[in-house]
């Protein structure tokens, strides 16, 4: 058994010199401010040319549009990638997504379910579920 | 500006009428504290302790002392939540055929609110936090945490919180609106007075503290571990850290949020919870659980780790499973967001969603049983030696199966439907945060006392603190499930059925039981510290222990390690007894340490001002303290001392001097 075993957690008590995460270059940071400019243009265009008439078709490009704008400053600005960290970055991600995931449609579902059998004048669908009750 | 404008800026709604005076059970509790706490006050004067307490604990920035006194305030809040416990019992035992008890409604409300309040958030909290950082840098084979400053800061910010609730027993009120506060009751329509605030306030301060302290253990375990420690090889009890402090890092921020929409209610007119203006209560419940369920797991978790570094050592034998010990933890996190839902099956989810939420529960008690078989197994056919700390895990394995098992009842939703709201459930989670979470602090107490103070504590009064706690709480729990299927409901402050009161008796000397219980683990402490020469553990391993901690001297260094540890296997320091390995005598270097720093206890006094002065509405003395806090923070960075060095010949003196002392007592 060797006595250095190989490990890239480095022991140190100041640790405050970054090992392993990249040092993003000048050319990164364009190309993120880039793609970031150019995804807020296109729905800023979107929404002040009324390309789409659909509200509810707009609303969810727009969202799409959000979404892939956030994936942009993880990867240019936040220099997110698989490997950083020792992929502990992804890993907490991945964790993080999962968790809003199940608390925002949990959240959904449990919300739309209250106001479907308490709100006044909803009250049909409690009552459907006891009479079919055994 | 006249007069009255002025004494309202200052004072805000704060006048000597928030004195409650006219109550004779609180003055007689304030004349009590203040006789003792002016008593205690005068004696660390008296032995001019002030200036080691300030530069010794105060100001420290060791994980070690920050997680003594972790514990010290976890116990000591243990006493005042346990009186609460104590005069409820009182009360429910005589207040019926029409004698209204001792207590009136309005104040039994704050006491059921301030029990559950200070247990959750003011004892258990601190306890399992203060395990946490004493044992997780030593078991990792680090010097300290990731962030020594941020942890000591972490501690006083929990303290400045457990004190606003302590002002609330002497200075206004504190909130009767049961230990979660759902609106609307917890709105400003139904409760105006500064109660809810004092929780509000009280659980945001303490929660900085809580979110920060798990962030810093996050990143000590993450990468401070000795060379060698892969996640595999992990002592079990640094695994079920992690995860906790996952948990905390993920559900804190939403209690905090919840809170904060709470507070935009009651100071600022929003309507996110009211019934009126497109608010929704049931909002706050859904949110508030979404936190509340994952904290069961915080609190429970950690101990699972210390039964599992307990039963190996106890039972001379490697623990049975480890992996699958590991992944039972790591599911048990994940599972723990999706059963929200179970505290209000009733509250009006269709059946879709409450089988949805009754499974899942119902499935997170698989790894939690896989976990007892480990246990189970790593004892069987191990040489078991019942000291006091085994004594605990057992009594938790039996005390917890059962709490478990009335946990599945309660996860079937037509059974909850009975049961819910009633004193079963009562029952249910005393039964498993008792059994599980106060047996596990014990436990873990008595087994890492010798690794913090260099002495064992005394086996006979821990007898006695086990059994009374462990016959006590029977006693006083075993009647609550009966009168639950009874449906008596929880909070009841007198009861009309005559027939009841035998069961509240029984369940009033189960609790007396407890308090000797508790009363015992004192003296256990006591006549531990009066026996510590006999009780000395000069070798740094008292009970045959696996994992690094037990390598080094008891109590530990300052710097913990003189030279990092290599680790080859699971159980380090089992693997390095086996195979002899020497103690390094030579070639020490000087070893770099952080330096204490006071910005810690001065920023969370500036915090317990804010809430404080937020409570009484006196925002002129908050803004003050806002910018004191601000100001100390920023201060605080300018700070260039922040380290210094171990010059090397004084880790060799007192390296020597272990080497001397092993080899007087081998």
């Amino acid at each position: 058994m060797s006595t250095h075993v190989d490990s890239h957690d480095h022991h140190d008590d100041h640790a405050h010199h970054e090992d392993d995460a990249p040092h993003s270059t000048l050319k990164g940071y364009m190309t993120g401010f880039f793609l970031a400019v150019v995804l807020t243009a296109i729905p800023f265009w979107l929404v002040m040319g009324k390309v789409i008439p659909n509200a509810q078709t707009l609303a969810v490009v727009l969202l799409v549009f959000g979404a892939i704008q956030i994936v942009v400053h993880m990867i240019y600005f936040l220099h997110m990638d698989t490997k950083s960290q020792g992929g502990w970055n992804m890993l907490a991600l991945i964790f993080t997504l999962v968790l809003v995931v199940i608390t925002l449609s949990g959240s959904i579902w449990v919300m739309y379910h209250l106001n479907a059998n308490m709100m006044p004048g909803m009250s049909h669908d409690m009552s459907q579920q006891v009479k079919n009750l055994p | 500006m006249n007069t009255p404008d002025l004494v309202k800026l200052i004072f805000g709604r704060l006048s000597l009428e928030a004195i409650p005076y006219h109550e004779p059970i609180l003055i007689a509790t304030f004349a009590m504290v203040a006789i003792g706490g002016i008593a205690v006050l005068t004696l660390i004067t008296r032995a001019k302790l002030w200036g080691y307490l300030w530069s010794e604990w105060f100001t420290s920035i060791d994980h070690k002392k920050i997680g003594i006194m972790y514990m010290v305030l976890g116990i000591v809040m243990l006493l005042r939540g346990f009186a609460d416990a104590l005069m409820m019992r009182a009360q429910q035992a005589i207040a019926f055929n029409g004698n209204p008890g001792f207590l009136p409604p309005h104040h039994y409300d704050q006491i059921f609110t301030a029990h559950g309040v200070i247990m959750i958030f003011f004892v258990a909290m601190p306890l399992v936090t203060g395990l946490m950082n004493y044992v997780v840098p030593l078991q990792i084979g680090a010097r300290d945490v990731a962030f020594p400053f941020l942890n000591n800061f972490s501690f006083w910010m929990t303290v400045s919180g457990a004190m606003l609730v302590m002002a609330s027993l002497f200075v206004g009120e504190f909130a009767r609106t049961g230990w979660l506060a759902y609106p609307p009751l917890s709105g400003l329509v139904q409760s105006p007075d500064v109660g809810v605030d004092y929780y509000i306030w009280a659980l945001q301060v303490a929660g900085v503290g809580t979110t920060l302290s798990g962030i810093n253990l996050i990143a000590t375990i993450v990468k401070m571990r000795a060379p060698g420690m892969t996640m595999m090889k992990m002592p079990v009890f640094t695994w079920t850290s992690l995860c906790t402090n996952v948990l905390i890092v993920a559900a804190f921020p939403v209690l905090t949020a919840v809170l904060v929409l709470l507070s935009l209610d009651r100071y600022i007119g929003t309507n996110f919870f009211t019934n009126d203006f497109g608010g929704n209560p049931m909002m706050y419940v859904n949110l508030i659980w979404i936190w509340g369920h994952p904290e069961v797991y915080i609190l429970i978790l950690p101990l699972f780790g210390a039964f599992s570094e307990i039963v190996p050592t106890y039972s001379r034998k490697r623990l049975f499973g480890y992996a699958s010990m590991v992944y039972a933890t790591v599911v048990i996190t994940v599972l723990s967001y999706l059963v929200w839902l179970h505290h209000f099956f009733t509250m009006g989810s269709g059946a879709s969603v409450n089988s949805f939420f009754g499974i899942t529960t119902m499935i997170i008690s698989i790894p939690t049983g896989a976990k007892i078989f480990n246990w189970l197994f790593t004892m069987y056919r191990g040489r078991i030696k019942f000291d006091v700390p085994m004594l605990w895990t057992v009594g938790f394995m039996v005390t917890f199966v059962i709490g478990g098992m009335t946990g599945v009842m309660l996860a079937v939703p037509p059974a909850d439907f009975l049961l819910h709201n009633s004193l079963f459930l009562i029952a249910h989670f005393h039964n498993v945060i008792i059994g599980g979470v106060v047996f596990g602090v014990f436990a873990a107490i008595n087994y890492w006392f010798p690794k913090a103070f260099g002495y064992r504590l005394d086996p006979f009064w821990g007898k006695c603190s086990f059994w009374f706690w462990f016959v006590g709480f029977y006693v006083a729990f075993m009647p609550l499930y009966v009168l639950g299927f009874m449906g008596v409901t929880r909070r009841m402050n007198h009861f009309e059925d005559p027939s009841l009161q035998i069961w509240f008796q029984i369940a009033a000397v189960g609790a007396g039981l407890i308090a000797l219980g508790i009363g015992s683990f004192l003296m256990q402490l006591f006549v531990s510290w009066k026996r510590r020469d006999a009780l000395r553990d000069v070798t740094g391993d008292p009970w045959g222990g696996r994992t690094l901690e037990w390598s080094t001297s008891s109590p530990p260094p300052v710097y913990n390690f003189a030279f990092t540890p290599v680790v080859h296997d699971l159980d380090a320091w089992s693997q390095m007894k086996d195979h002899h390995a020497e103690r390094r005598t030579e070639g020490y270097l000087p070893i770099h340490m952080p330096s204490n720093t006071g910005a810690g206890i001065i920023i969370a006094g500036f915090a317990f001002v804010l809430g404080f002065a937020m409570i009484w509405h006196m925002f002129l003395v908050a803004g003050l303290a806002f910018v004191g806090l601000l100001v100390t923070a920023i201060g605080h960075t300018f700070n260039y001392k922040r380290d210094y060095y171990i010059p090397a010949d004084v880790v060799e003196r007192t390296e020597t001097a272990r080497t001397e002392e092993l080899a007087a007592h081998v």
